[in-house]
């Protein structure tokens, strides 16, 4: 069988990734800052989940009129009401926002709107309707921070156990990394912030860790085996040498990812997104901030090696 | 590691086969042969409702409602019980959890405090299995005047309990609608989430769900009110009738086109009519035994219902002393009609008439059937999609999983080769296995959970990448063919377990802490690296070792 295979990352690269991982610390934390101070000052665009209220996602029969449906539904004093193209242009979505009061009360808006939308609208489909009471939504934010807090907790306890404490410490810095940048980017394009974007976020937190353990794996092996390389080398070399595995799973990843975003239809768009923009950072973060950050932590080489040496600087070995 | 022993070999083979089987009624479904799937027990992936279309609706118990509903009745025993002993009381009312009531003479004090103990109404908190018992009230003691108040861990045994007569009543009222398939179940501690698969109508179910449905038959007091807030005599209570309950919410829906009940307000500045409280005088709905939607002489529909052997006797013996007399039949604190009793009714039953529809008069019957809600039920959720929608979000996923599936395993072909189309059938295999899995266990496809398999598309291949890339290096490295093989698999299980272990941590806290479709994405995910573990290091290896064993190759063309 003769095949000439393509190698889309050549043999033997001998990148400094520990040289430049000090831009991508700077990079890095320029990105987080700005994207704590969206966060901070702009916020999220919380779906209903969160903050309770209706969304109604209707099918008109010709083109919705968006400007009509809007001004008339915010006649009918429920508050604001937002109104979203959402596909093609006879599908709307529709966002009444929390009344308060009672569950009741977000039942009696929900039923309003469609009335409203029925009169409005001759044949108008209500395709689907989600209704959120406020203490559920209470709820499911709690449940949601717990989430995501507990899932890095669990996966500090693994990695601690595995590796030792700086990789774990690695894991969980370079995971926070992706969380923060991600939930920046939210605030910053205006997602929607929903439940499936947590599922989303959590399954980021579970692709970055894949991806960071496959080299913190290869960097345990050669502190074993090469045992009087410089550590900034060794952690060099150990990216190096997995990199033409990172490149390929993460465009493969990424084609699936992509499949998902634009054949996946409207629903599950915002959640293919999150997911993109997550293999991304997950993959830069793992060689420019994970691999790094164990020079910063001091890893001990005696802890990995077998060999007893006594001395216990933290400094940095450069 | 290249030696296969037979029996090994056709374990493997038999465990893909299997999953073939598994996944097969997924296949064939769609094309009509699901009699013969479910012949041998196999059946396709139980699609989430956000697929199929359906409603999906949390309700739970009105705490306040419940708490109104306790106190009512504690104030009704304590004016019994301390009637039948005599003892003259004043100020028995509501507080803000609880009830209280004074003695009028300090010689009656203990007395009292004896007969008022007996009320303190011992419910299982179901704790522990063997049912240790918790008084639903505390008592306290001031001089001569009680204060009962509710005890919290008695009240969250009471609502537990409540839970469950609810989710009794409310299956009843349900399945009377003749919808099938529904799921009702306890979620959390005082929370019921309901079910219902490709229903059109749900705003039918909600108000199906929304009346409690407490029927009682009283008899009307001797005096009437005169005017809307006028204060009832003693023993006697102020309901509002049918008709002015139907022309106020004519009118308020004039304004108001989804106005489908009054508030409490707006019941109280109705006419009402008082009707005697006294437990002599009131028969309730728990005696039913049957209620239907029948029509009376005048054709227009009425419920008839029938009472079992207590209710009977108890219905009859107040016919019977009352003939002459009005009586109320009270339905949600509503006076439904208030007819004259002509003669002593001993057959144990009756007809309810009160201007209904047809379609009421039907529901009326369900709930009356299926008994009385515990207390109050507040929707807190609900989620429905549409069917269209559904098939939409179905059709979509087919279409991503097929595109991500043909552009994963080409871009395998590129860097591969041979190799490719090895990692290609274990992609195929796995995504089988994932569908088999599911669809055997009965684990629910939400549109999620579709995410979930694509993105499994994507991660199934780093196992194989792993192993290749291992293999590889080895060779460079100056191995033997041989050799590299055998390394480059036992190095790469390692780092393939450390690295599908974290995903596995997140997708158990997704499962743990999530709901709905986001347990549906949590089940496909850990399901994918489950089968992508068995893929990667039984099935490609065991492909990979068949090669080997045949062509013996000297050199890795990798």
């Amino acid at each position: 069988m003769r095949w000439k295979p393509i190698r889309f990352v050549p043999d033997d690269t001998k990148i400094h990734f520990i040289r430049v991982s000090r831009f991508g610390f700077f990079l890095s934390g320029i990105l987080c800052a700005v994207a704590i101070a969206l966060f901070a000052f702009k916020g999220l665009n919380y779906g209903i989940d969160f903050k309770g209220g209706s969304e109604i996602a209707i099918r008109t029969q010709g083109p919705a009129q968006l400007d009509k449906l809007r001004n008339e539904l915010n006649n009918i004093g429920l508050g604001s009401i937002e109104l979203q193209q959402f596909g093609s242009p006879q599908d709307v979505k529709i966002l009444v926002p929390a009344q308060g009061g009672g569950d009741a009360n977000e039942q009696a808006a929900q039923l309003k709107v469609i009335d409203t939308l029925k009169s409005l609208e001759a044949g108008v489909e209500i395709r689907s309707k989600d209704t959120v009471g406020g203490k559920v939504s209470e709820e499911l934010t709690q449940q949601a921070t717990g989430a995501v807090m507990l899932s890095i907790l669990f996966v500090l306890f693994y990695l601690w156990a595995r590796f030792e404490w700086q990789f774990a410490m690695g894991a969980v810095i370079s995971l926070l990394h992706d969380v923060v940048l991600s939930i920046g980017l939210f605030s910053l394009i205006g997602l929607e912030f929903n439940l499936s974007i947590i599922a989303a976020i959590l399954t980021i937190v579970g692709y970055s860790l894949n991806d960071t353990v496959v080299v913190f794996d290869r960097v345990r092996e050669f502190l074993r085996r090469y045992k009087s390389m410089n550590l900034a080398d060794l952690i060099d070399f150990s990216i190096n040498s997995v990199l033409p595995r990172t490149m390929l799973t993460s465009v493969a990843t990424l084609m699936a990812l992509l499949a998902l975003y634009f054949f996946g239809g409207e629903v599950i768009r915002g959640f293919s997104f999150a997911m993109i923009w997550g293999v991304v950072v997950g993959t830069y973060s793992s060689i420019f901030i994970a691999a790094p950050v164990l020079i910063l932590l001091g890893t001990k080489r005696e802890i990995s090696s077998s060999e007893a040496n006594p001395e216990k600087g933290r400094g940095k070995r450069r | 590691m290249f030696h296969y022993s037979r029996w090994r070999v056709l374990l493997i083979l038999g465990t893909v086969l299997l999953g073939i089987v598994l996944a097969l009624p997924n296949a064939l479904d769609p094309l009509g042969y699901s009699n013969v799937m479910t012949r041998f027990g196999l059946k396709p992936m139980t699609l989430g409702l956000d697929l199929q279309g359906g409603s999906n609706i949390l309700m739970e118990v009105d705490q306040k409602d419940l708490t109104d509903k306790l106190q009512q009745q504690l104030m009704g025993d304590i004016r019994l019980s301390l009637r039948e002993q005599k003892v003259g009381y004043s100020g028995l009312g509501k507080t803000d959890n609880g009830v209280t009531v004074t003695v009028n003479k300090p010689e009656d004090t203990d007395k009292a405090s004896t007969e008022l103990k007996k009320l303190l109404n011992p419910v299982d908190s179901g704790v522990l299995s063997v049912g240790t018992a918790v008084n639903l009230f505390t008592l306290t003691q001031n001089g001569n005047q009680f204060v009962f108040a509710i005890d919290p861990i008695g009240f969250d045994a009471k609502t537990a309990g409540s839970i469950k007569q609810a989710i009794h009543v409310i299956e009843l009222r349900i399945n009377g609608l003749g919808t099938t398939e529904s799921t009702i179940q306890q979620q959390g501690k005082g929370r019921i989430s309901i079910q219902i698969p490709g229903l059109q109508d749900p705003d039918r179910v909600k108000t199906l769900l929304g009346s409690t449905a407490k029927l009682n038959f009283q008899l009307l007091c001797a005096e009437q009110a005169t005017a809307p807030n006028s204060l009832p005599p003693p023993d006697c209570a102020a309901y509002p009738q049918k008709e002015s309950v139907d022309a106020k919410l004519l009118e308020k829906q004039k304004t108001d086109a989804t106005a489908q009940t009054l508030t409490d307000a707006e019941l109280k500045a109705l006419p009402q009519m008082w009707v005697q409280t006294s437990r002599q005088a009131t028969v309730d709905g728990a005696d039913l035994t049957d209620a239907q939607s029948t029509f009376d002489q005048n054709n227009s529909p009425v419920v008839s219902f029938k009472f079992n052997q207590k209710g009977a006797v108890r219905f009859g013996k107040l016919t019977a002393d009352n003939v002459g007399k009005p009586f109320a039949i009270v339905l949600d604190g509503i006076v439904q009609s208030a007819p004259n009793i002509n003669e002593a009714i001993l057959t144990g039953s009756g007809q309810i008439s009160g201007r209904f529809t047809v379609e009421q008069t039907n529901d009326l019957a369900i709930t009356l059937r299926s008994g009385a809600l515990p207390a109050k039920l507040a929707i807190v959720e609900e989620r429905t999609v549409g069917p269209t929608l559904g098939a939409d979000s179905i059709k979509a996923g087919v279409y991503a999983s097929i595109a991500g599936l043909v552009f994963v395993m080409l871009f395998m072909l590129l860097p591969y080769g041979f190799w490719g189309i090895v990692a290609d059938l274990a992609l195929i295999v796995n995504l089988i296995l994932l569908v088999g899995v599911m669809s055997f266990f009965g684990f629910t496809l939400t549109l999620p959970g579709i995410a979930g398999i694509v993105l499994t598309l994507g991660m199934a291949v780093d196992s194989n990448v792993l192993i290749y890339e291992r293999i590889r290096e080895e060779w460079r490295h100056g191995k033997s063919a041989m050799q590299s093989i055998e390394t480059g698999f036992k190095a790469a299980l390692s780092t393939v377990t450390d690295a599908n272990v974290t995903t596995l941590i997140a997708a158990f806290v997704l499962f743990g802490v999530g709901s709905g479709p986001v347990r549906g994405f949590a089940i496909t995910l850990a399901v994918g690296i489950v089968t992508t573990m068995f893929t990667a290091f039984v099935l490609t290896r065991l492909m990979v070792a068949a090669w080997v064993k045949r062509y013996k190759p000297k050199e890795i063309n990798l």
